[in-house]
């Protein structure tokens, strides 16, 4: 069977010598080209490759980000010239990786696992998404958030974060009066966000602190938050406290 | 040799300090005893200008015994025993004055009043020398962590362009090997041209231009129409010095949060012009207002204007600014040109 293959790197000449090696090495056919992030989430879905070659450092999505939005099992290879984040990438998400400029035997290893992989499924090494956060530089909170809405991708800045809301295995993200369904869990996205800027105030609920206007009292124990944009979230009680630590007294 | 003696500003200054102590020192003379002032002042100006070299004894002594590393008890002892001995030679003196100018009475009743001075004054001359001591390491452990920084930014590359690069040539290497070769050739005149830089002071902006050139031109191969360049420079500022390698990472932050972000590329735009006696360098690239970059523009930029401030100081400043998808950064300090 031959492999399904998508190169996905800025730099034309990148692209070009992978596509030479991965032609030469004759049982793998690459189904598609992609300059950018944005191709690379859209051609994932339309080709379903076995495999996608993926540079990190790119304009508009970068290749975390792209794994972030593929929802269906996929090998990933790496391919970058110096990064030392991406050694912590192929622990986390990656088949293997490939430090530029490399060889055509090093490329044939790499194959070699894709294969081994796709004889032997293992769930950890196939699910993108759910890697794509422990791929992520440690210490290092999220600036934007990226939603893929059926072939459209978001691009959500943590400016513009209203609130998160828990929705079974999804979470809505809201942000300008419109909301956006991500699958990942609440407890995830929370540890991925700046938490001088969120909090969690419910079970829930995470709350962009520049967006409150003002807190009620709502039942004996529990209080509303209402967002400038009109917006009332639940508080529980430890959620409660939880802002008057971030906030101070006068919230 | 103590740094006091290095400049003769400061030695006049101190020794002027003690001038007007030993002015005081006669008014209590006179107060005490029943001395006329010329008496009182022929004691006490041979005695404070004794002592002012006494007290710069501590020096030696405060080198010796660091305070961070010697014990208490040692430091107590020795300058306590230093500040006894010293006070001893300045009694001895004031005795011996008195002795040859027969001013024996008149002397007598400030002894005890001498003794209680001579040990303060050398004490706090040991506090001093120990303030003295710690700014002058400070101030060599700033030069030091400074000419770190600097040989490290000079010898400098980006890893990432260099792997970049190999990786080009690699590809180059089965579709078009004439090209390959060129880009052997560019990246090997701008490797062999920052070797040098990193003992030089100064290089002139021919040199750094021609550097940033090349480098442009390495970058354009990788990049191919991703990457524009426009160059408008004046002729003028070629004799200018600048320091080594000022203008890289300007073009290196071009490339890599500008051109580098935007998936149809942009162009980077280099000026650079003679004003008023000043060398003004501006360079202007297109980025991606969303692109994800935590520390957009950061060491370079600041390691950038350390190095104008070091050189230059209030003369140099840099300004950078982020507008409408167009981000410049500009330079401006003095052309100097008398290098030989």
């Amino acid at each position: 069977m031959k492999l399904r293959a998508i190169i996905v790197d800025d730099e034309e000449l990148a692209r070009q010598i992978l596509k030479e090696y991965l032609d030469k090495a004759g049982d793998v056919e690459v189904v598609a080209e992609c300059a950018n992030g944005f191709e690379a989430v859209k051609s994932a879905g339309e080709h379903r490759p076995d495999v996608m070659f993926l540079d990190i450092q790119m304009p508009k999505l970068d290749g975390f980000e792209v794994l972030e939005l593929i929802d269906q099992p996929l090998a990933v290879i790496f391919v970058t010239a110096y990064d030392q984040y991406a050694l912590k990438a192929f622990d986390a998400a990656a088949v293997d990786y490939l430090l530029k400029p490399f060889s055509t035997e090093r490329l044939a290893k790499a194959l070699e696992r894709v294969r081994a992989l796709l004889r032997d499924p293992q769930p950890r090494a196939l699910q993108a998404s759910d890697l794509a956060a422990a791929a992520r530089p440690p210490g290092q909170t999220l600036e934007r958030v990226v939603v893929k809405d059926g072939t459209k991708v978001h691009i959500i800045p943590i400016a513009k974060l209203d609130y998160v809301e828990a929705q079974d295995d999804y979470i809505a993200l809201h942000s300008e009066k419109k909301h956006y369904l991500k699958q990942q869990t609440i407890s995830s996205i929370e540890a991925q966000l700046d938490p001088a800027r969120f909090a969690r105030v419910h079970r829930s609920y995470i709350l962009n602190l520049e967006r409150i206007a003002r807190i009620e009292p709502y039942t004996k124990d529990s209080r509303v938050a209402v967002l400038q944009e009109g917006s009332q979230i639940p508080v529980s009680r430890s959620g409660y406290a939880r802002l008057k630590e971030l906030l101070g007294e006068n919230v | 040799m103590h740094p006091i003696f290095r400049n003769t500003t400061s030695l006049g200054a101190y020794l002027a300090l003690w001038t007007v102590l030993a002015g005081l020192l006669s008014a209590l003379m006179r107060l005490q005893g029943d001395s006329s002032w010329s008496q009182a002042l022929s004691v006490a100006v041979p005695l404070c200008l004794f002592y002012a070299f006494v007290c710069l004894t501590p020096w030696y002594l405060c080198r010796a015994f660091p305070l961070g590393t010697a014990g208490i008890t040692q430091l107590l002892l020795n300058h306590l025993g230093a500040a006894i001995l010293a006070c001893a030679l300045w009694i001895g003196l004031a005795r011996l004055l008195a002795l040859a100018l027969e001013l024996g009475p008149e002397v007598a009743p400030a002894i005890p009043q001498l003794v209680v001075l001579g040990l303060l004054l050398y004490l706090l001359s040991v506090a001093l020398h120990y303030a003295l001591l710690a700014v002058e390491a400070s101030r060599e452990a700033a030069l030091q962590t400074r000419d770190a920084e600097l040989r490290a930014l000079k010898s400098q590359i980006n890893p990432h362009f260099l792997f970049n690069c190999l990786n080009s040539i690699s590809a180059l290497t089965s579709t078009d090997s004439a090209r390959a070769r060129d880009m052997c050739v560019l990246l090997s005149d701008f490797l062999r041209k920052t070797l040098g830089l990193g003992e030089r002071e100064s290089i002139s902006w021919r040199e750094e231009l021609e550097l940033a050139r090349t480098y442009l031109e390495v970058e354009q191969v990788r990049f191919g129409t991703r990457l524009r360049v426009e160059m408008q420079v004046e002729d003028a500022c070629a004799d200018c010095q600048v320091p080594p390698l000022v203008l890289q990472p300007l073009i290196e932050n071009a490339i890599k949060h500008g051109i580098a972000t935007m998936v149809e590329g942009g162009t980077v735009r280099l000026e650079g012009r003679v004003e008023d006696g000043n060398l003004a360098v501006r360079v202007e690239n297109s980025f991606d207002p969303e692109a994800p970059s935590p520390r957009r523009h950061g060491l370079g930029l600041r390691n950038v204007r350390n190095r104008l401030e070091t050189r230059f100081g209030n003369a140099a400043r840099l300004h950078v600014a982020a507008e409408n998808s167009r981000f410049s950064a500009e330079m401006v300090f003095p052309c100097q040109k008398t290098n030989r």
